[in-house]
């Protein structure tokens, strides 16, 4: 194929050209430095090294490990462990201090503002929701309105041991089912309904004698929920006057109440998350801004 | 349309589609623009080496180093200026403002960056130094590398090495200097204790200088650096390149021969062909073939020529800073014209100077604290059992003092009896949160913000968080809303 004898020149620029011509536009030959493609070379024998010492090429079910034994997975499990060490050391001051002292210094608050949105998240969001605004049947926990208690010792306690949740230090109330029990008929459970509601702000239902009402409510519910329909947290009895009702604020939610209520349960957390992190929940749930 | 070899007029094929590297033994030289250059280098590299270890007082909290990038404390410090991750756009202008110098400096003199500033020509001059001290000049080295394997060769060469690998360390190592405590990174790196990326990054440039100044040397500036090929679309006929005067110049011949021709009163040109602007040539260029890509403009081959002018009694300037215009000016009987300001120049420098005041006022006038306010989504807005509303925000404040700072936040544009909180403060001005941050620090807060019981709120009213500084009273604000049902 080389003939030397027969080199074209470009005249203008004195070089010569590699013979190939585009319509009449002819490429010069400014040869590339051999070194360039030796480094080509290079790196082709880089990519087989490369094959051969890392993870690399797909197979049927599996893949070739490559001789380094190398894995990301493996890297990011260390990097993890690594990082959950850490957190166990900032974790264990957490557990010595009181809940006061970790609200007002800032490293502790930090740490628990962070560790307790996690770990709401991933146990406590499913039931109050991600805002935590709860729902039907679930308190919200953004609100001023505390069944139990809203300071951060009352949070905490009710985080460690749950409500009937068969901790032997469970925060238990139960209201008696007084329709299905029969404990009162149906009469007059019409008539503590309307009383109530009438009371919480809410329209009674016509024609219900609410003196009636009154009565059958001093009797049988205030030694609970209190004469003036306050509540009683040690006993978990809501405030019957606020805006928020746990199963829903109506005439017929009372009355569905009053006959058979329900009675929800919050698990117990002690024992199924580590003390600190309990902590940090409590923390962060008394910074929603409705903590005592 | 491809048109096969075979079918071409006159093709054929070329020797060589790869050529070996051609050695090049650049010769000493001396004069006006050698004394620039090295001015230059021992400016610029004295910079480089040294400047980790200037000392800059910030008081006890910040470290007292002049230049330093402080990636685990993503803070970088330079005199008097620290910036913050949040404030790299400083880099940005920074950018603009070098690439409109070089820019600019093309429009004035060609590649007179590749020239005299580059890195690339910096340490391979310093390389060749080394290179002329332990092997000799030009005729001395072609002679040490043909000349056979003696215990002598070898020693002079394992020299050269050595010295070479020496700089090159020295030039990885002063690198690592600008991200670290320079004088206990020195120590650490002595007594075998500094982080493992300091020696892979001294590992790193030391390997890259060795082999760009040692060996790459012009093949960087030809092959591989992207600069020549923009800096051919950016020059014109009307910047100063380094310009063989082939006017006066040619036709060129050796002494005698042009003294001959000149006492004959026959045209004779000023070049009398002694090589000498080719052999001191870093690139291996010939300017008298007229401006091609390989030159970087050092003006060597002025000092060069010069010498030779004067040794011959020719005024000096056959080759020099010139402009193609001039040649084709003075060949055609004109006056040559130096045209420094033109639309080109003016309008860099204008962009330079506007950027860099830019950035100046954007320096002079930030502020020294910082607040962010980030609305809670969910939930927006919580009715409380009064029927008040309360808001959430997650408040981000900066202190840009490397002293510990107070400050008190405010919310205004809520109506009267309303109330602002801050999870974990305890202590209140006014109703009003007082926080300390740290020194060169930021601090996350929960603020929450009550509406007053008893008022009804329209759904989004527009607030505006104060923070004010306890002492000299510094004020930063911020705009958001407060949601109502
Ligand atoms: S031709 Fe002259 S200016 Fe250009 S690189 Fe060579 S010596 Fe330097
Ligand atoms: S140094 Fe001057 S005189 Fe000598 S060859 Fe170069 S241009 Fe001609």
């Amino acid at each position: 194929m080389t003939d030397t004898h027969n080199k074209e020149v470009d005249a203008l620029s004195g070089v010569e050209t590699t013979g190939h011509e585009w319509d009449g536009l002819k490429e010069l030959n400014n040869p590339l430095p051999k070194w360039w493609l030796y480094v080509f070379y290079a790196t082709i024998v880089w990519a087989i090294g490369y094959w051969i010492v890392y993870p690399s090429w797909p197979l049927l079910t599996t893949y070739t490990a490559g001789v380094l034994g190398n894995s990301q997975r493996a890297d990011a499990l260390a990097a993890l462990e690594a990082g959950m060490a850490e957190r166990a050391q900032i974790g264990s001051a957490l557990v010595d201090a009181s809940l006061d002292d970790i609200r007002s210094t800032q490293g502790m608050l930090d740490f628990a503002m962070a560790n307790g949105r996690a770990a709401f998240g991933d146990n406590c969001a499913p039931c109050h929701g991600s805002g935590a605004t709860g729902s039907l049947g679930y308190p919200n926990l953004q609100d001023d309105a505390w069944i139990w208690g809203g300071t951060l010792d009352d949070i905490h306690t009710t985080l460690k041991y749950g409500i009937r949740s068969g901790h032997d230090e469970a925060r238990i109330g139960d209201m008696p089912a007084f329709g299905r029990d029969g404990l009162l008929d149906k009469d007059e459970i019409d008539q503590v309904a309307s009383y109530v509601a009438a009371q919480a702000g809410l329209e009674p239902e016509a024609g219900v004698d609410l003196a009636a009402g009154e009565t059958v409510y001093l009797d049988n519910c205030a030694s609970c929920h209190g004469e003036d329909l306050k509540g009683m947290r040690e006993v978990g009895a809501p405030d019957l006057t606020a805006a928020n009702y746990l199963y829903g604020k109506s005439v017929a939610a009372i009355k569905a109440q009053v006959n058979a209520p329900r009675n929800g349960v919050m698990p117990a957390w002690e024992g199924r998350l580590d003390p600190a992190t309990i902590k940090s929940l409590a923390v962060y749930v008394h910074a929603f801004g409705g903590g005592e | 349309m491809r048109v096969e070899p075979d079918a071409a007029v006159g093709s054929g094929q070329p020797d060589e589609w790869f050529a070996s590297a051609k050695k090049i033994y650049p010769m000493a030289t001396h004069g006006t623009f050698r004394r620039i250059k090295w001015a230059l280098l021992f400016i610029t590299l004295g910079i480089y080496y040294l400047l980790p270890f200037v000392r800059w007082d910030r008081g006890p909290e910040a470290p007292d180093q002049a230049v330093l990038i402080d990636l685990a404390g993503r803070r970088a410090y330079f005199f008097f200026i620290e910036i913050w991750p949040q404030e790299v756009y400083y880099l940005t202008g920074l950018l603009i403002v070098a690439a409109m110098a070089l820019f600019l400096m093309n429009a004035v003199a060609g590649r007179i960056w590749c020239g005299y500033l580059c890195p690339q020509t910096v340490w391979t001059d310093l390389f060749l130094w080394v290179e002329r001290k332990v092997e000799g000049d030009r005729r001395e080295r072609i002679a040490f590398d043909k000349a056979p394997w003696t215990a002598k060769k070898v020693a002079r060469r394992a020299t050269k090495h050595f010295l070479w690998l020496m700089i090159a360390w020295w030039t990885g190592g002063a690198w690592v200097l600008y991200f670290a405590d320079a004088p206990t990174i020195v120590y650490e790196l002595a007594t075998f204790q500094a982080p493992v990326s300091a020696y892979v990054w001294i590992g790193i440039l030391t390997a890259t200088t060795y082999l760009l100044a040692g060996f790459m040397r012009e093949q960087v500036c030809i092959y591989m650096c992207p600069w020549p090929r923009i800096q051919a679309a950016l020059t014109d006929e009307k910047a100063l390149n380094v310009t063989y005067r082939w006017d006066r110049g040619e036709p060129r011949g050796s002494l005698k021969h042009n003294r001959e021709l000149e006492a004959k009163g026959l045209p004779a040109g000023d070049c009398i062909d002694c090589n000498q602007c080719y052999f001191v040539c870093p690139t291996g260029v010939d300017i008298r073939k007229g401006m091609q890509l390989d030159c970087i403009q050092c003006g060597l081959c002025i000092d060069a020529c010069d010498n030779i002018m004067t040794k011959i009694g020719k005024p000096t300037g056959l080759i020099g800073y010139d402009t193609d215009e001039n040649i084709e000016r003075r060949v055609a009987g004109k006056e040559p014209v130096y045209e420094i300001v033109r639309p080109r120049t003016v309008i860099y420098a204008a962009i330079i100077a506007l950027v860099g005041a830019l950035m100046l006022y954007a320096l002079l006038s930030r502020d020294f604290a910082g607040i962010s306010v980030l609305h809670d989504r969910n939930p927006i807005f919580v009715t409380q059992s009064d029927g008040s509303v309360r808001n959430g925000y997650t408040v981000r404040l900066m202190n840009k003092r490397n002293h510990a700072r107070s400050f008190v936040l405010n919310v205004e544009g809520m109506p009267g009896g309303s109330r602002i909180e801050a999870v974990g403060i305890d202590q209140y001005v006014d109703g009003r949160p007082f926080i300390e941050v740290g020194p060169d620090q930021t601090r996350e807060l929960r603020v929450l913000v009550h509406s007053p019981a008893g008022t009804k709120m329209p759904p989004s009213t527009p607030v505006t968080f104060r923070l004010t500084e306890s002492v000299m009273g510094e004020v930063v604000t911020t705009k958001d809303y407060f949601k109502a049902p």
